[in-house]
């Protein structure tokens, strides 16, 4: 089965080894949530950079699935099949 | 600490809306800079830390986009180290996420792996390992005022701590809240505002709930401290018992900075705003006052500063340094910084157009390069 891959943005690349894109491996159906927590497991930094203490994603961080931004979707629970991709991308933010 | 020898160095830190900025000099005049370091985030907090035998800068970063973090650097500013799993996040059972790290503090000669935060949502913090792992104060955020505190225009933030470097006195201000005192190294805290004004509540005498700005202890004289309110003065004798009034003398008794002298008995620094309502200096001309005489007098200083300034100067903005003569650093929301190696008689402006200043700090460090610092126009003119 095909992996599903989450984009980086390239200010967060350094945080993943430099690497664009993180994969996890297939197994049916995953939540956004799951997904995150499968693909940062070994980037604990970039982890927080993209959620807080708590679990909820940052205000400005953004995640498309399907082209859809998650929080238009279920939120962390929005499901991901396999073969998608997943895009973080930094809302508009600051002056 | 003491006269500045040859071997010795200030180095003065410059955090900023859009990064940070670090400068060394030997003479106080002539300044190299080097920055900005973490570029697009805000470093609202500072610590330099000359304990065990190093210079360790630590900062509170804080990105619109990316959150707030702790990082630190041993090689004033080459490299810098941010632990993986962060300095300063809420335990589980809390289910608070840090905001903003607010302050950073490091502790006495005696304690020297201590360094204490103060953050945002309002919570102090203790770590013990040179501000690598920080442990949340339970008795702070375990207190029972805790629901009844508010958050400042700029958020619910500790964002002032002041410990007893002899012994277990531990004092912090929030806004709003206003100060709280610990006598057993902060396992329980108590509200001590006896004298300060809230004025903007129906109970401008209340228990709690004022909105202190910036507190600071007197080095020399055990149980005294200053505070700048919101719009008020003060100064207390007991160690926080009761509060005085000791805005008269002043232009205005609104501000957000509270600066003491490393040394001396009865000396202090404000920079006074014109009012909750006009947050400019008085008249739009910015001068720094000092007491010598722990609030009695004020003497206005504003030589070397601007004829007309309308940028405020925030809470943390502002630092002394140990040399002798004592130096004295702020910089304003317009991004200028101004130093004075005389205690305030005289400033130069030692860099300007930097984005809104947030927070400055200054130590005397042994002498040491800049890692790829370069001396830019501003600072070329004044040596010129």
């Amino acid at each position: 089965m095909p992996d599903i891959s989450v984009v980086l943005p390239s200010i967060l690349q350094p945080l993943a080894g430099g690497q664009p894109i993180l994969t996890a491996p297939a197994e049916g159906p995953v939540t956004v949530g799951k997904l995150l927590d499968s693909v940062t497991g070994d980037y604990p930094v970039l982890a927080r950079r993209l959620r807080d203490e708590t679990g909820a994603l940052r205000r400005y961080v953004n995640v498309y699935v399907g082209g859809e931004e998650v929080r238009r979707l279920q939120g962390l629970e929005t499901e991901v099949a396999d073969g998608q991709e997943v895009l973080i991308i930094q809302s508009v933010a600051g002056g | 600490m003491g006269c500045m020898a040859t071997t010795e160095s200030i180095v003065l830190a410059i955090g900023t809306k859009k990064g940070l900025w670090l400068a060394t000099s030997q003479d106080r005049q002539q300044w190299s800079f080097s920055g900005p370091h973490f570029l697009m985030s805000e470093i609202p907090s500072i610590g330099i830390d000359t304990r065990n035998g190093r210079t360790r800068i630590m900062v509170g970063v804080r990105s619109e986009h990316w959150g707030p973090t702790v990082a630190h650097s041993d090689d004033l500013g080459a490299t810098w180290s941010e632990p993986e799993q962060g300095a300063i996040t809420f335990p589980e059972d809390t289910g608070a996420a840090v905001e903003r790290i607010w302050q950073i503090y490091p502790d006495a000669e005696a304690r020297p792996g201590v360094v204490w935060a103060g953050a945002e949502p309002i919570s102090v913090w203790k770590s013990t390992d040179g501000g690598e792992h920080f442990e949340l104060n339970r008795g702070l955020w375990d207190h029972p005022h805790r629901g009844d505190w508010g958050a400042g225009y700029g958020g619910a933030a500790a964002h002032s701590i002041v410990v007893n470097p002899a012994g277990d006195n531990v004092h912090i201000a929030m806004s709003t809240g206003g100060v709280y005192r610990s006598l057993d190294g902060g396992t329980s805290w108590e509200a001590r505002n006896k004298g300060i004004s809230a004025y903007f509540m129906p109970d401008p005498n209340p228990e709690f709930g004022q909105c202190v700005h910036k507190i600071a202890a007197d080095a020399a004289v055990e149980g005294r401290l200053y505070a700048q309110n919101h719009h008020g003065v003060y100064r207390t004798d007991d160690n926080g018992e009761h509060w005085e009034s000791i805005a008269e003398g002043l232009p205005a008794d609104f501000g957000f900075v509270m600066l003491t002298h490393p040394r001396r008995e009865g000396t202090a620094w404000v920079v006074p705003l014109k009012a909750d309502g006009e947050r400019i200096p008085p008249e739009g001309k910015l001068a720094v006052h000092r007491t010598d005489d722990a609030g009695a007098t004020w003497k206005r200083l504003a030589t070397g500063l601007p004829e007309g300034e309308y940028n405020s100067v925030l809470r943390d903005a502002a630092g002394v340094d140990t040399a002798e003569p004592v130096g004295v650093y702020f910089g304003t929301r317009g991004g200028a910084v101004y130093a004075s190696a005389d205690e305030g008689e005289t400033f130069t402006e030692v860099a300007t157009h930097l984005p809104d200043v947030l927070c400055v700090r200054a130590a005397v460090v042994a002498d040491a390069e800049l890692p790829g610092a370069s001396v830019p126009e501003v600072a070329a003119a004044q040596g010129a």
